[in-house]
């Protein structure tokens, strides 16, 4: 069943047009990731998918409902939740309310407290920190964090934008573990990723998009395969 | 470099001939001392309107604290000409040179600021600065000091003349440009190898230097120099005039002068409305036209504008 | 004994500064406005619990809490009619539309009632208690434990409430406060309420403790609270009782050593030294204007 319909999407910053026609869709229960080098369209299409921008033309459907132009707060309600570039953890918060906040829509306080126990379970580092203000921990614990407080929302479809940056080798290789591990629980998710390797290693399909168009699209394999990809993105040989 | 320097001449004897009548009108009582005075008070709120204008429009540094160098200059010049009777020429003199100083001594530490912060510093400063002359038993304290009239409309006129002619020079020289690329962007500005700090404050102690002389005709102009003349609401006085003229327009501060003190003659009986729509207007203008009404243009882009459509004119203007 | 009580009175007036610093401070930390209009809030706050005491014979504490809920509804109105649409706007033009949203609700308010004051009524008279052989003025303590409680609601308000919560996220990083769900309008209006209502708390206890009240008498303490919130660090809710309190002695101490025509100037140096030395305040973390 699809979950995610995008068609023929334009988006612009101002007079700049960021994303020109973008087709994308998402079946339930895949990862799909989108490649692409830096300031390629990739982090406008998940703003645009989670409300942050609105697009100018064209349709997003998520689970056959029109969400293209709907406030954020509305389509975090309908099960999307956006694990955004850079994390943007609240600083001056702690570990325990940003995770709070990620649920900050839902009223059922024992599936909260559940859920809350599944994500230090997940990730029991942050168990260890959850009265410390998230400022004060490292980039690969904001990033658990960060995730961590997306999944508070239960989500169905997880929207991830660079989940490995600026992380170390191991650090990485975690992350993408809990990554697969999220989905297999059952959440859809669409992954962007500077680090094609790592990301069609996990995924399912893949598009690669260039300056705000998608210029190929199939199975991880054949992206793996495709010489392309490789030239461009997998620093192949 | 001299933009407009075609219209400069025409205009300079445009203002004289403007004076020469007014001058005559007054010397041969045709002009009643009601509205010799609506004048002598539009010439001095033009010269606060320019050299606010200077500070905020050309360098965009945000001063809400105008009204304390203008304090300094009504109450220095009072004391050249009452305790030591000095001649008022000399009294405007060291009433604007004393305002630079003052302008020096605040602009130098809080231009580092920016924005918001800078504005709240300028009006902390000018608040400390009234609060300095209300604890001055020299100078009358909150009682205030007498002070002859000697602001007429000739002192008036031509120290507004001076004021535009000083700050339009200075806005096409090197300095003003230098200040400009500091309004647009002050930390490529930076980069640019333009110090920034040192264009900012000339362009502070110039504005500070004339806001002193329109302080100096307006205490000779009441007979007495209080330190409540001075207050926040004075500033905000004089922010208005910069703001809905056009924040970087000098053409339109001198309109929005004409035309705001003619508003504030007519609603003299009636402070409360006054104020009322000042506040309106400011809100107003921010809200939908943030730029001011001219914004950056001055008047004669438009009569440039106009002259060419009108196809009165042999071309060549419409290339410079 | 005379120390005593000129430290209670400087808690006194530091607290109503410090009321009045937490909505400055709360408002600047979530859109970076300086809410020029606040101290006309306070004002308003004075007014509503003087009519609300003479006119529909209120009891203190009523009319106390009645003023705080209309000054909340005024602070909302303010934010939604003006401010929310110079959310993109530059910070000096959000300034200048709050400089003119103070001066129409002051002169607004003259024009309407008059610039005439008004004598508070004096609900607790003379009553004094003795501790340490000093006398101390009942209304001081009233005064500080109505502040008290107050901070006291507000750190319960924003540590433990899902609104304070949201409220800190957004001030934080609007975007991905979004990304939670949150309604930022909502939030940020739920500020204003939050920050007006303190005023108008202040606006009354001031009008008990000086007993006179007029349409412009929020503009100085209005101005001295922005001091103390810079003072604290503008943005940090400890930092503005902290501020407040420091004002608030300061310039009893300097009335008290017989300068007291300068106390007004008090604050403001305060305000240039701290802007110069320190900007990001006492509780700030020193760092420069980011590009």
């Amino acid at each position: 069943m699809t979950m995610l319909a995008v068609k023929d999407i334009d988006v612009y910053y101002g007079n700049i047009q960021a994303l020109k026609g973008v087709t994308v869709t998402v079946e339930e229960g895949e990862i799909v990731t989108l490649i692409g080098a830096n300031g390629a369209g990739k982090s406008t299409l998940l703003k645009t998918l989670s409300g942050l921008l609105k697009p100018k033309s064209g349709s997003i459907e998520f689970l056959g409902n029109s969400i293209a132009g709907k406030p954020a707060q509305g389509i975090v309600k309908s099960g999307i939740s956006h694990v955004p570039e850079g994390r943007r953890v609240f600083a001056n918060l702690t570990v325990e309310e940003n995770l709070e906040l990620g649920a900050f829509l839902r009223k059922d306080k024992k599936g909260i407290e559940a859920d809350m126990k599944k994500v230090y379970d997940t990730f029991p580092r942050l168990l260890e920190r959850r009265k410390q203000m998230s400022g004060t921990l490292s980039g690969g614990e904001q990033q658990m964090l960060a995730m961590g407080r997306a999944i508070m929302a239960k989500p169905k479809l997880l929207l991830l934008d660079e989940p490995s940056m600026g992380l170390a080798p191991l650090m990485v290789k975690t992350i993408f573990e809990v990554v697969k591990d999220i989905n297999e629980q059952g959440t859809t998710i669409l992954l962007v990723e500077q680090n094609a390797n790592m990301a069609l290693s996990v995924a399912s399909r893949g598009y690669v998009i260039e300056t705000g168009k998608v210029v190929l699209s199939g199975s991880a394999d054949e992206l793996q395969s495709s010489e392309e990809v490789r030239k461009a993105y997998l620093g192949g040989h | 470099m001299k933009r407009h320097s075609k219209a400069f001449w025409p205009l300079l004897i445009a203002a004289l001939v403007f004076y020469a009548i007014v001058q005559g009108l007054i010397m041969t009582d045709m002009l009643g001392a009601y509205h010799t005075n609506t004048l002598i008070f539009i010439a001095i709120n033009i010269i606060l309107a320019v050299s606010l204008h200077l500070v905020i429009g050309i360098t965009g540094q945000f001063s809400i604290g105008h009204a304390g160098f203008m304090a300094v200059g009504a109450y220095l010049s009072a004391i050249v000409t009452m305790k030591f009777d000095l001649p008022f020429v000399v009294a405007i003199i060291v009433g604007g040179l004393v305002a630079a100083l003052a302008g020096l001594i605040v602009g130098i530490p809080s231009l580092r600021l920016r924005g918001d912060y800078l504005a709240i510093a300028t009006l902390g400063f000018a608040e400390i600065i009234r609060i300095i002359f209300l604890n001055i038993d020299y100078v009358g304290g909150a009682a205030g000091m007498q002070v002859s009239k000697m602001t007429d409309w000739t002192y008036t006129f031509f120290f507004m003349l001076i004021t535009i002619l000083v700050i339009v020079n200075f806005t096409r020289s090197r300095h003003g440009i230098a200040a400009l690329s500091i309004r647009e962007d002050e930390i490529a500005s930076d980069a640019m190898g333009i110090n920034t700090t040192y264009y900012k404050v000339v362009a502070f102690v110039i504005g500070a230097f004339f806001a002193g002389v329109a302080g100096a005709l307006f205490s000779h102009n009441f007979y007495i120099v209080l330190p409540s003349q001075f207050g926040f609401l004075k500033s905000v006085d004089i922010l208005i005039l910069v703001v809905l003229g056009g924040l970087g327009s000098l053409s339109g501060a001198i309109i929005s002068a004409i035309f705001l003190t003619l508003v504030s003659t007519f609603l003299q009986d009636y402070p409360e409305t006054r104020m009322i729509i000042y506040s309106l207007v400011l809100i107003i203008v921010m809200l939908y036209r943030p730029q001011g009404l001219m914004g950056t243009k001055e008047i004669t882009d438009y009569f440039r504008g106009w002259t060419s459509k009108g196809g009165k004119d042999n071309g060549k203007d419409t290339i410079t | 004994m005379e120390i005593i009580q000129q430290i209670l009175n400087g808690i006194s007036v530091g607290s109503i500064y410090a009321l009045i610093a937490l909505g400055y401070t709360m408002v600047y930390g979530i859109i970076k406005l300086i809410n020029f209009a606040h101290g006309d809030v306070f004002m308003l706050g004075a007014f509503i619990g003087f009519y609300a005491i003479t006119q529909f014979q209120m009891n203190f504490f009523v009319a106390l809490i009645f003023s705080m809920a209309i000054t909340a509804l005024i602070g909302v109105l303010i934010e939604r009619i003006a401010y929310k649409r110079l959310r993109n706007a530059t910070r000096i033009a959000a300034l200048i539309t709050a400089i003119g949203v103070s001066l129409l609700i002051e002169y607004g308010f003259i024009y309407i009632r008059g610039a005439q004051p008004e004598a508070y009524p004096d609900v607790f008279g003379r009553q004094s208690v003795s501790l340490f052989g000093a006398t101390i003025d009942m209304k001081a303590v009233l005064i500080l434990s109505v502040s008290v409680i107050l901070m006291l609601l507000l750190q319960f308000i924003v540590h433990k409430t899902k609104t304070g919560k949201a409220m800190r996220a957004v001030s934080h990083d609007t975007e991905a406060a979004k990304l939670m769900g949150i309604n930022v309008d909502n939030t940020i209006s739920a500020t204003f309420a939050i920050g007006s209502a303190l005023a108008g708390a202040a606006g009354v206890i001031f009008g008990l403790y000086y007993t006179k009240i007029d349409p412009l008498m929020g503009v100085i303490p209005g101005l001295k609270a922005f001091v103390a919130a810079v003072l604290g660090g503008i943005g940090i809710i400890p930092g503005a009782m902290v501020g407040g309190l420091i004002l608030g002695l300061v310039e009893t101490f300097v009335s008290a050593i017989g300068f007291s025509l300068w106390r007004d100037a008090a604050a403001f140096i305060i305000l240039i030294l701290i802007l110069i030395f320190r900007p990001s305040g006492i509780f700030g973390k020193n760092s420069r204007e980011k590009v």
